[in-house]
């Protein structure tokens, strides 16, 4: 039986929907950038390129040797710095001589920002520095320490994140100290208008004398001998010795004033 | 209606007409032009040529200038194996009909070459000269893809020259006249159901429908873009020209838009009515008679309406997937030629007993 030809079907609504996705598409506004003319809104980690702070860098070549395609060129030199005192020793120091990184190797891995022990490497987007030749995106230390003036600062932390470990130390310590110094000054001085207010008066009050008073570092031989023979190491028991002599002198000086007061 | 430009002898008539149509032929294709690069790009969520201006003013207002100064500049190759004469005339052939056309369409009140009491047929006759073009092209380039796309063309042109004819034929049933300009008046004295005032677009749905579909397919655009399918025969019969020829061939397709445009706003649309029964104001403007500011009027409102039926030439293009070649066909001698015919018979008896 032979097969008649089969009719279309009629043109369904789907041709109208289609005609107003477009009509719709034309209506709302474009999300193409203009680029060269509007400056793309980058994140702030974006990898444009590599900043060096020059500063910092204590040439330790750690990033020289991670570079997994080992496109970072550093040279340097050792400097004898006289003596401060008489008859010590000199001490030398690394002076940097260059420091350059070949963009057209570097594969934007982030190695040698992560591992620079010192700080001195940034990411920064910045990324307009294409040239007409190969050759010139070796960019040496001049440009890279351009390019730490575009390195933005340090995101803010998230609401509710943790505080870093070293301010969460450091805050520790000082509200620490607040309370030692309040402890201290509550007895020796029974002021009728501060007792009521005992806690927030005292916390105040600690604050501001720790801001007065400045205790220049010493090692106290007796802490620092009572250390050794414990077994501590020699570095550990000079900075707990300073520390133990600071804690005790800023004591003393707190009860000197606590007499004059009263 | 007597023509504006026949002013003095005739030789000064025939030098004004040719002005007023070359200056129209290089203006509205521009425009669509123009309008193609932009549509598309919003209906495609992009912003198209934004960069080439003339003066201050940018949004690539300047892109099609820049575009036919650069087409001017390169190579223009002709194939070896090419037939060279066919090769090099083709793009013409394709590009004349487009701008004989323009005598016969009326802009305005007295805006128009010459009101040929055939109009109708000299503007459908014509149009179909720009196939041989096709034609010519493809056979010429001695390459099998403009080989396939030639012939393509000429399946797709003959089964759609039908449904435009047929478009047609209603119309000029219904106004009693086959002259452009007295479609246009017939146009302004219809009256629906003997009240309102009404152009032809509403009791000739059918054939406004059959001719824009039909005209679509005549300038192989898309959804109708066999003959050129860029994914399957890389451009059809334009796969071989470089150059200024190549940009004939864009230049024709864009004149054609203007073109069936043009025809469809006159045989459906009331031509350069701005309302339905509403002629342009004709008011003494200075030193400028009324005539000619009702022709100026009339040439604006004529454009609006070109313009328009091209941006829906332009959104269709941005929305619809080509056909298929077998359902282009079966579409057309299927559905469109006997819907033409039903139509012609409705119109025919309600002609008579109206």
């Amino acid at each position: 039986m032979p097969t008649l030809p089969k009719l279309p079907k009629p043109p369904q609504i789907g041709l109208l929907k289609g005609l107003g996705v477009t009509l719709k598409t034309m209506l709302t506004p474009s999300t193409t950038q203009q680029y060269p003319h509007v400056k793309p809104a980058l994140p702030p980690r974006s990898r444009g390129v590599i900043a060096l702070m020059e500063e910092n860098c204590t040439v330790c070549m750690l990033c020289a040797r991670e570079c997994p395609d080992w496109c970072i060129y550093i040279d340097s030199h050792k400097e004898v710095v006289p003596p401060k005192e008489e008859g010590a020793r000199a001490r030398t120091r690394n002076v940097l001589d260059r420091f350059a990184i070949d963009f057209a190797l570097c594969m934007y891995c982030g190695i040698c920002v992560e591992v620079c022990p010192f700080d001195a490497l940034f990411w920064s987007p910045e990324f307009e520095y294409s040239t007409y030749s190969v050759r010139e995106l070796t960019h040496e230390k001049e440009q890279l320490r351009v390019w730490m003036n575009t390195v933005p600062p340090p995101p803010e932390l998230d609401e509710g994140a943790d505080i870093p470990k070293e301010i969460e130390e450091g805050l520790k310590a000082a509200r620490k100290a607040a309370e030692q110094a309040a402890a201290a000054a509550a007895p020796a001085e029974p002021a009728p208008g501060q007792a009521q207010t005992k806690a927030g008066g005292a916390a105040a009050g600690g604050a501001a004398q720790e801001e007065d008073i400045h205790v220049e570092a010493q090692v106290d031989q007796e802490v620092f001998d009572q250390l050794i023979a414990e077994g501590k190491s020699e570095r550990v028991a000079r900075a707990k010795a300073k520390a133990a002599y600071v804690r005790k002198e800023k004591a003393r000086i707190r009860a000197e004033r606590a007499g004059e007061g009263s | 209606m007597e023509s504006l430009f026949d002013v003095g002898p005739l030789a000064l008539s025939i030098g004004i007409k040719l002005l007023v149509m070359i200056g129209f032929f290089l203006t509205a294709p521009l425009v669509a032009g123009y309008m193609e690069h932009k549509v598309l790009a919003h209906q495609q969520d992009r912003l198209g040529p934004m960069e080439a201006g003339i003066g201050p003013i940018k949004h690539g207002v300047g892109q099609l200038v820049a575009d036919g100064a650069k087409f001017l500049q390169k190579e223009d190759i002709i194939p070896a194996a090419a037939d060279k004469w066919v090769f090099a005339i083709a793009p013409g052939v394709a590009l004349i009909p487009a701008l004989v056309i323009l005598i016969v369409i009326p802009l305005g009140p007295g805006v128009f070459g010459v009101d040929l009491p055939a109009g109708v047929f000299f503007a459908l006759a014509v149009s179909s000269v720009s196939v041989l073009g096709v034609l010519m092209a493809a056979w010429s380039s001695a390459n099998k893809y403009s080989l396939m796309g030639g012939i393509r063309a000429a399946a797709q042109l003959i089964a759609y020259e039908l449904p435009l004819v047929l478009g047609a034929a209603a119309v000029v049933l219904q106004a009693g006249t086959l002259s452009l300009v007295g479609i246009v008046e017939a146009q302004a004295e219809f009256r629906l159901f003997g009240i309102v005032p009404m152009w032809y677009v509403l009791p000739q749905a059918v054939g406004f429908l059959l001719f824009y579909v039909a005209s679509l397919a005549e300038l192989n655009r898309p959804p109708f873009d066999m003959p050129i399918a860029d994914s399957e025969i890389i451009f059809g019969h334009m796969t071989e020209y470089t150059g200024i020829r190549y940009a004939f061939f864009m230049l024709a397709e864009y004149a054609g838009m203007v073109v069936l445009s043009a025809i469809a706003t006159v045989l459906f649309l009331g031509g350069w009515y701005i309302l339905p029964g509403v002629p342009p104001p004709a008011f003494d403007l200075w030193f400028i008679p009324g005539e000619v500011v009702a022709g100026l009027i009339g040439v604006g409102v004529t454009m609006g309406k070109i313009l328009s039926l091209v941006f829906v030439m332009i959104w269709f293009r941005a929305t619809f997937p080509r056909l298929r070649e077998d359902q282009l066909q079966r579409m057309s001698w299927l559905v469109l030629i006997p819907l033409g015919l039903l139509n012609i018979v409705v119109i025919a008896i309600a002609k008579v007993f109206a």
